[in-house]
Parts: structure tokens; sequence; C-alpha cells
């Protein structure tokens, strides 16, 4: 999820052509999800965490987001070492973690945050107007742009929606309790979510086409591709790919 | 055909699917510098009647002419919605973009302006609605009064020959309404105003109709 919260910073990263910074994102992304030695993975670990320090993004809310996706990698830590055949190094009485599973799940963790932190500093340090029009410039089908864009705005108004309908709850005493009342009340929760995110999302529809949306993005301020953007992205498209080719011709 | 006459509607009827028809027979004309009100019950229609004319809810009979031509298909409306300012009744419905300025600028870039034009546009209806230097905040971040002017100028930026206010008093406090009838007083608007507060349509139309079964008649 793309937030807005980093978009307002004014670093070097911010003002890069966001074209570039898609490329970029996506060919760091790959090739990290492919790379499969600690060294490397450390690195490319290592560039996300220079790129989020070069786009000065704000620590707090940085950290936040982080913790929130790693909750999901601590289950990792919970079944990966005791599943993996290998070396045996502890055991919970039965449970018995290997040397193997261990490195597995510290390589998924390193992996996931080098590849968020790195999309977190390139694409959400840009409005998402400027990215669904990069997207577009990169030729991507129509379809695929309406979706981008679409998705990011109807979630925020499916969470406000959820805020609403939670709060009149509330405010009409509901406590959740684990009762059949409860489920009820949950199901009709999820069915008014779902009615008046469609029908809000009608409207939203409604409210573009009448500023005359005929299915095309603008922005406001053009992308000028400059030396710097080229140098820089050089740079970075060389270290990734440096990196890629050593951890694979095994010289590491 | 008279050329002052921006909206001309004749013997309109709609209804929403599975329901009976809401309007039956409807006839409205609005000319250019008319103030005009409309007051009626909740669920007599007003807001259908402002979708109808946008074209984005099709007539079951009747004809819409606006600015001279008569508009039936989706193609007629897109000239329709670049002469038109509609207001909706929820102004968070309206607003969609992440900064207030690619909010006004929305509009009119799809019209084909250029960036650099758009940015001088953007500063003056922001001084127009009492929101200068507001360009780079956001939106859903602004109260209720200041989300109502910001809708306001992203339609007033395309300087629509024509507005349609969909109850825009509503939730305002005293010296918003003020600020709002004052933008109103401007020389040269036309428009039509919705709303449940004849004190507020006092101020600011002078000809008030309403909708009885189906169709609009003078009120008193
Ligand atoms: N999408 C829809 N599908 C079916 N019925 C609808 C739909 N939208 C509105 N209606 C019904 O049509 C009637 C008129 O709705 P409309 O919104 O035009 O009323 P209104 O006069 O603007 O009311 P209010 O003063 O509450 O804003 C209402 O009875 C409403 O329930
Ligand atoms: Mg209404």
């Amino acid at each position: 999820m793309i937030y807005n919260d980093f978009t307002s910073g004014d670093s070097f990263i911010h003002r890069f052509d966001p074209r570039i910074k898609i490329l970029i994102a996506l060919f760091f992304s790959i090739i990290t999800a492919l790379s499969n030695k600690i060294p490397a993975i450390l690195s490319f670990f290592v560039l996300a965490i220079i790129l989020v320090l070069i786009s000065k993004l704000k620590f707090k809310i940085l950290f936040s987001r982080l913790t929130i996706v790693n909750i999901f990698i601590l289950f990792i830590w919970f079944i990966l070492p005791f599943s993996y055949p290998g070396k045996i190094v502890f055991h919970i009485g039965s449970l018995q973690a290997s040397r193997e599973g261990l490195i597995n799940a510290l390589e998924i963790t390193l992996k996931y945050n080098a590849i968020i932190l790195c999309n977190i500093a390139l694409l959400s340090t840009n409005p998402i107007f400027q990215l669904t029009h990069a997207i577009r410039h990169l030729g991507a089908p129509d379809k695929f742009v309406h979706l981008f864009f679409l998705i990011h705005r109807y979630a925020f108004v499916i969470f406000d929606e959820y805020k609403c309908i939670r709060d009149a709850l509330r405010a009409r005493g509901f406590r959740p309790k684990t009762n059949f009342f409860t489920y009820r009340t949950y199901a009709y929760l999820v069915a008014n979510l779902l009615l008046k995110s469609y029908e809000r999302s009608e409207q939203v529809h409604r409210a573009m086409i009448c500023r005359g949306f005929t299915g095309k993005y603008w922005v406001l301020e053009h992308f000028a591709l400059k030396w710097r953007d080229i140098f820089v992205a050089i740079t970075i498209f060389t270290a990734i790919t440096t990196l890629a080719i050593i951890q694979w011709m095994k010289i590491l | 055909m008279d050329e002052n006459i921006i909206i001309d509607i004749k013997r309109l009827s709609f209804g929403y699917p599975g329901k009976p028809e809401l309007l039956d027979k409807f006839e409205l004309r609005v000319k250019k510098g008319e103030r005009l009100g409309i007051i009626g019950p909740n669920g007599c229609g007003k807001t259908t009647v402002f979708y109808l004319i946008m074209g984005l809810l099709k007539a079951l009979h009747g004809t819409i002419n606006i600015l001279g031509r008569e508009r039936s298909r989706e193609n007629d409306f897109i000239e329709v919605r670049a002469n038109i300012g509609f207001l909706f009744q929820d102004s968070d419905n309206q607003l969609f973009c992440p900064s207030i300025e690619e909010e006004i600028a929305f509009g009119p870039l799809n019209f084909g302006y250029k960036g650099h034009q758009v940015k001088d546009m953007i500063k003056e209806v922001l001084n127009t609605v009492g929101l200068d230097g507001y360009e780079k905040r956001i939106p859903y971040t602004l109260s209720g009064g200041e989300k109502r002017r910001l809708a306001l100028a992203t339609i007033l930026v395309m300087k629509p020959k024509i507005l349609l206010l969909d109850e825009p008093e509503n939730g305002l406090d005293e010296d918003a309404v003020d600020k709002f009838v004052e933008i109103l007083q401007e020389p040269g608007l036309s428009y039509i105003i919705i709303s449940q507060n004849r004190d507020f349509l006092k101020r600011t139309t002078n000809t008030l109709y309403t909708i009885k079964q189906g169709r609009a008649i003078m009120a008193k």
C-alpha cells in the first residue's frame, strides 16, 4: 500500500524521474527475490537502506510500517527452522531446528525487508498520480493503469466506511463477544461495508466523469529526464547487475 | 432557439430500476443569469434531476436540451460536463486526489489545458474560495466546510456556464454559509441550488421550485 505520508518530502529521490524509479524498483525486487546467497541478499538489503537514507523518510512512520509487515515474517521463524531437514542446531521438546531452516528464514526476512524498503524509498516518494502517469508512459495497458489507481483510491474509501460503521456500532454500545449475536453483527458489518463501498465508489466514479475523466490520467508537472537521472539510474542498475552476476557466477 | 436558454428539459420521465417512476413529464427551463432554487422532501428526486442533467443517469422518455443541442448519448454529455459545474451532496465523494492542487487540476487537465496554465488557474480559484496557499495540503485532512469550498473550487476552475449545487450549505457554520453566499453573489453566475433551507435559498435565488408527483412546480 502506498500512502501519502512520504510524498511530501524533498530529497534527491523525490525529484528523481518516476519512470526510472519504477524500473529500478521492479529490477531490484526481481533480482532480490531470485537471490539465494546470504552475502548477496545482505548487500541488497544494505543498498535498500542506503536508498531509504538518501530519501530522508520519516523514520517513525517507516518503522511502524515495517513492524506491521514483519509480523507476518515472524510466523516464518516459528515454522521454517523446525520443518527443514538439515544439521540440528537446537531443539525445543521434540521440535528440532535445523541450521538450513534458520538460514532460510533469515534469507526470507532480509529479502522481504530489502524489497519493501526499496519500494518505499522509490515509489512512495511520488504522488499516486505521478506513478499512475509514469506507468502509463512505460507502456502498461490501460486496464492495468486503471486497476493500479483505483485500488489505491478505493482502499481508502473502504477503510473510511469500515471506520464509520465500526464507530456507529460502538456508539450504540456494541461489545464483541463470542456469541451468535456478535457473529451476526459482524456479518452485517461486512455486508454493509461491501454495499456502502460499492455505492461510494460509484459516486467517486461519477465525480470523475463529471470533471471530464475519459480514462486517461494527466499530471500537473511533466517529467523531464535529466542527465543526472540517467547517471544515477545507470549507477544503480550497474550495482544491482554486478551483485547479481557475482552471486550467480559463484564468485561469492 | 433562444440563445439564452442553458437547460431545457421537456416531458422527462425517469424511475430507478424496479421502482415506480420518480419523475413524470418533468419540465424545467433555465436561462442565462437565472438563479433557481429547488426545495422538497427527502427522496422526491432532487438529486436525481441533477444526475440526469449531467448524463450520469439516462432518461426513460423525454428530451434534455443543453446549450442548444439535444443530449442523449454519452458523447453528447462530455461537452455538457465541461460547461456545467456539479457540486455533489457529499463532498467526500467528489474529492479523490492526493493533493489540493491536483484535485483542482483534474478537470482542466482532462479538458486539455496545459500544466503552466493550470497552475495559474489553481491560484486564482483558491483565492476566490478563500483557500489561498492550500495547494500542497491533502484534501481529506480538511474540515467539512473547507472540503465544500475545495469542491466548489474544483468546479469553478472550469468557468462553467451554470452551477448545479446539491445542498451546498448543509453542515456549514454561519460564517461558512456567509462566505458561500458571497461567492455566489458574483454577477453573471447562473445556478440551480437544491436546499432544505428556505432562508439560504432566499439569500441566493430568485425563483423557487419544488417537486410534487414527479414534476417541478413553482413554490411559494
Ligand atoms: N441508485 C439508486 N437505486 C435505486 N433507488 C434510488 C437510487 N438512488 C436514489 N434512489 C431513490 O430515488 C429516490 C429519489 O432520490 P434522490 O436522491 O433524487 O432524492 P432527493 O430528493 O435528492 O433526496 P434528499 O433530500 O434526501 O437528498 C429516493 O427514494 C431514493 O431512495
Ligand atoms: Mg439529494
